[in-house]
């Protein structure tokens, strides 16, 4: 699913090296190199793949981070809070039930502005219980104020675990940044991993130097105090304002780590999508599937395109529909529900993104993938012939599909 | 540490005043206690509760020391997460470790005893270098006096009315002080407000153990229990000499009795003096006084031999019940 696509490699002074890894244990490598101060998370399926790995780096003296074998996912995130404010670099591993149960704690940390890293593997939600890979868990979690990077494959999941450091800490963003990957199709396959040597990942990086810390006791502060609602606004609105510059931050962060690793990431991936008469918008591995689907259109004869979203929460509005005007039909590939909505969460912003830049082009949901379902190259293909049909009757009723 | 009254006045207090805590709340003058032992290298967690509210209305703070309030449940928790990060950033050598820096968290019994037990008995298991009091004030108060499970059984509480079909409530009170000495917690104790040299004692005993220890410490709390706001150190006298909350500690696996009433008081002088009980002073209600005297007294006796104290005389040194005195509500 990775096989077309991949971004050109520009030639470094450095040295890299290319090792056969899944996703969750490139997450862990690229964890292990980004030295947090604390690592406190709780194993669930398919993300403990992840923290089984750290914590085998940690017995084994290769990175030194105080690992805490915390009792649930609510207190995984607490103890990041705790460790955050008193001025350490902290990180959590989750997925699905562990996500959903670490939900108030996402909102804590993104009210006190606190920069710590959550690697997800998505993984649906119960009940009933599933442990295969849709993007419930991480919705839930989307107005939380935490930012959000969706991964393809294992290289993209390796990528943002480093970068997600970098942006969290920017003094412009300082929220908690979720990047995930697709539970047990990325997690759990095998790929080639480019690596950044250690050097340069921690000078990429630098030190986490926060301006106010619990430890700090020459200047002792208080946090997390009780507001009124005179000042309710005030304490909310800068979360906004933050993931307005967090948009500037990703890119600038991406840019710099293109020169670095000579794979620039953006929030979107466009593919084939300029000349494209019809497009498809998608997060995560199935992206992979669609990329090998385009091409083979574009060999019949047909002008399909692909909009990959990396950044969903900054959402890159204008940016997705500027890439989007003048399309004939567009196809918004859902892998989770709001059911009760109108349509569902990528829909949902996609359609907003169009709609406040004055952008009219018909667009249609096609939800997929849910509870793990595999979704087959035939099946996109049948999504762009649908959209040329709506391309040239107008006709998008009814506006949600199911694959 | 020299515990004497003029010195410690003399100092600076680590809790500022103009916090909002009720007339006659213990907390504040507990917690200024336990903070002149702490010293100023104190970071102090709390989780939701009378006291985190009451001394952090943004933008003003009544704390002079770093503090955190989190969320109500994770107290434990991120306490935990704060002594790691610690650990981490000394052995870095980003901060200098010579200077010993205390963790204190403060909760209620709502978020100790209930919503918080969970991240306490993790971080207690894991072993974390911290010194967590509860200040048990025996119901949800901040809420406004919802029960907890630290609730005595026949309490009248938002959450256990009083009504013609049910009586209170019905479950009895939970031994949180035993739960966490089953963990192996290397200080355990549990003290009273009117014993303010016992309370400092403690603390400096606890934050000398490298790693966890824990104080419960009855909180009296006028508004909830529904008496004058002048009785608040007083109770604390009452519950002890009843022996409704013993004076214990377990340092190291070792019980040791820290008091012992030399007059053991019949429960009625506890619940006679509070208005939450006042349902229980009627006549019709005798035999659920009774179910909490014989509680009481069971678990004293258990008490006395896990403290190793000597049997108690055959003939039970207490004082004749006087019957029902006219209630302050």
């Amino acid at each position: 699913m990775t096989v077309a696509g991949r971004a050109p490699i520009r030639e470094s002074s450095e040295p890299k090296t290319s090792v056969g890894l899944s996703g969750g244990l490139a997450v862990a490598e690229a964890m292990r190199q980004t030295r947090p101060d604390v690592v406190a998370c709780y194993p669930i399926t398919p993300s403990t793949i992840i923290v089984e790995k750290f914590d085998e780096m940690v017995a084994d003296g290769k990175v030194a981070t105080e690992f805490v074998a915390v009792e649930s996912e609510h207190s995984a995130m607490s103890a990041c809070v705790g460790a955050a404010a008193a001025g350490a670099r902290a990180q959590t591993v989750s997925s699905s039930q562990g996500l959903a149960y670490m939900w108030e704690v996402l909102y804590s940390a993104a009210g006190l502005r606190l920069p710590i890293v959550i690697h997800c593997a998505n993984r649906t939600l119960s009940s009933p219980i599933n442990i295969h890979c849709d993007h419930s868990d991480t919705m839930g979690a989307r107005d939380s104020g935490c930012l959000q990077l969706f991964a393809e494959n294992a290289q993209e999941a390796y990528d943002n675990a480093l970068m997600a450091v970098r942006i969290a800490e920017h003094p412009d963003v300082l929220l908690p940044v979720m990047h995930t990957q697709d539970g047990y199709t990325v997690t759990h396959s095998v790929e080639r991993v480019d690596l950044v040597p250690d050097a340069a990942v921690t000078e990429f990086l630098g030190a986490y130097e926060p301006k106010v810390s619990l430890l700090n006791l020459e200047n002792p502060v208080s946090m997390g105090p009780v507001i009124s609602p005179h000042y309710g606004p005030d304490v909310k609105l800068p979360a906004v304002e933050a993931m307005l510059h967090a948009r500037d931050v990703i890119a600038s962060v991406g840019r710099e780590f293109g020169e670095l690793s000579g794979r620039h990431r953006g929030l979107t991936e466009p593919y084939r999508l300029d000349d494209a008469d019809v497009a498809m918008v998608l997060l995560g591995s199935t992206a992979g599937t669609a990329r090998v689907v385009v091409d083979g259109l574009r060999e019949e004869g047909i002008k399909a395109g692909l909009l990959k979203v990396r950044s969903f929460r900054p959402f890159p509005d204008e940016e997705i529909a500027g890439a989007l005007e003048g399309k004939s039909a567009v196809a918004v590939m859902d892998r989770s529900l709001s059911a009760g909505a109108g349509a569902n969460p990528l829909f949902e912003d996609v359609c907003v993104s169009m709609y406040s830049h004055a952008v009219n082009v018909p667009l249609v949901n096609y939800v997929y993938g849910l509870g793990g379902r595999d979704t087959f190259p035939g099946q996109l293909a049948g999504v762009f012939q649908e959209l040329l049909k709506i391309g040239r009757t107008g006709r998008r009723i009814p506006m949600v599909r199911y694959l | 540490m020299e515990l004497n009254l003029r010195e410690l006045s003399g100092q600076p207090d680590m809790l500022a005043p103009g916090h909002s805590l009720c007339p006659g709340c213990v907390e504040s003058v507990v917690v200024r206690q336990i903070l002149h032992v702490a010293g100023p290298n104190t970071v102090v967690v709390s989780a939701t509760g009378c006291l985190s509210v009451s001394t952090s209305p943004y933008p003003f703070t009544a704390w002079r020391v770093p503090w955190i309030h989190n969320l109500f449940a994770n107290a434990g928790a991120t306490v935990a997460g704060i002594e790691a990060a610690y650990k981490s950033l000394v052995r870095s050598g980003r901060i200098d470790g010579d200077k010993k820096v205390n963790f204190l968290v403060f909760g209620g019994d709502g978020g100790t005893y209930d919503i918080g037990l969970q991240s306490l008995s993790g971080a207690l298991e894991r072993g974390h270098r911290f010194l967590y009091v509860c200040l048990n004030n025996e119901a949800y108060m901040n809420t406004g006096i919802q029960r907890s499970s630290a609730t005595l059984p026949g309490t009248w509480t938002t959450t256990s009315h009083v009504g013609s079909v049910l009586p209170g409530k019905v479950e009895p009170r939970k031994d949180l002080t035993a739960i966490v000495a089953a963990h192996g917690t290397p200080f355990v104790a549990q003290a009273s407000p009117h014993l303010w040299k016992d309370v400092m004692r403690k603390v400096e005993t606890a934050l000398d153990k490298d790693g966890p220890s824990f104080i419960n410490l009855l909180a009296p709390c006028p508004r909830g229990w529904r008496t004058g706001p002048e009785l608040g150190i007083q109770l604390g006298r009452i519950a002890v000499e009843t022996c409704i909350w013993p004076i214990y500690e377990i340092n190291d696996g070792v019980w040791k009795l820290n008091v012992r009433p030399r007059e053991k008081k019949p429960v009625s002088e506890w619940l006679e003096i509070q208005g939450r009980f006042a349902h229980l002073l009627k006549p019709e209600r005798r035999s659920e006084v009774d179910r909490i005297q014989n509680m009481v007294d069971r678990a004293w006796d258990e008490l006395l031999a896990r403290c190793n104290v000597a049997e108690p005389p055959a003939e039970r040194k207490t004082a004749p019940d006087r019957g029902p005195k006219p209630v302050a509500v």
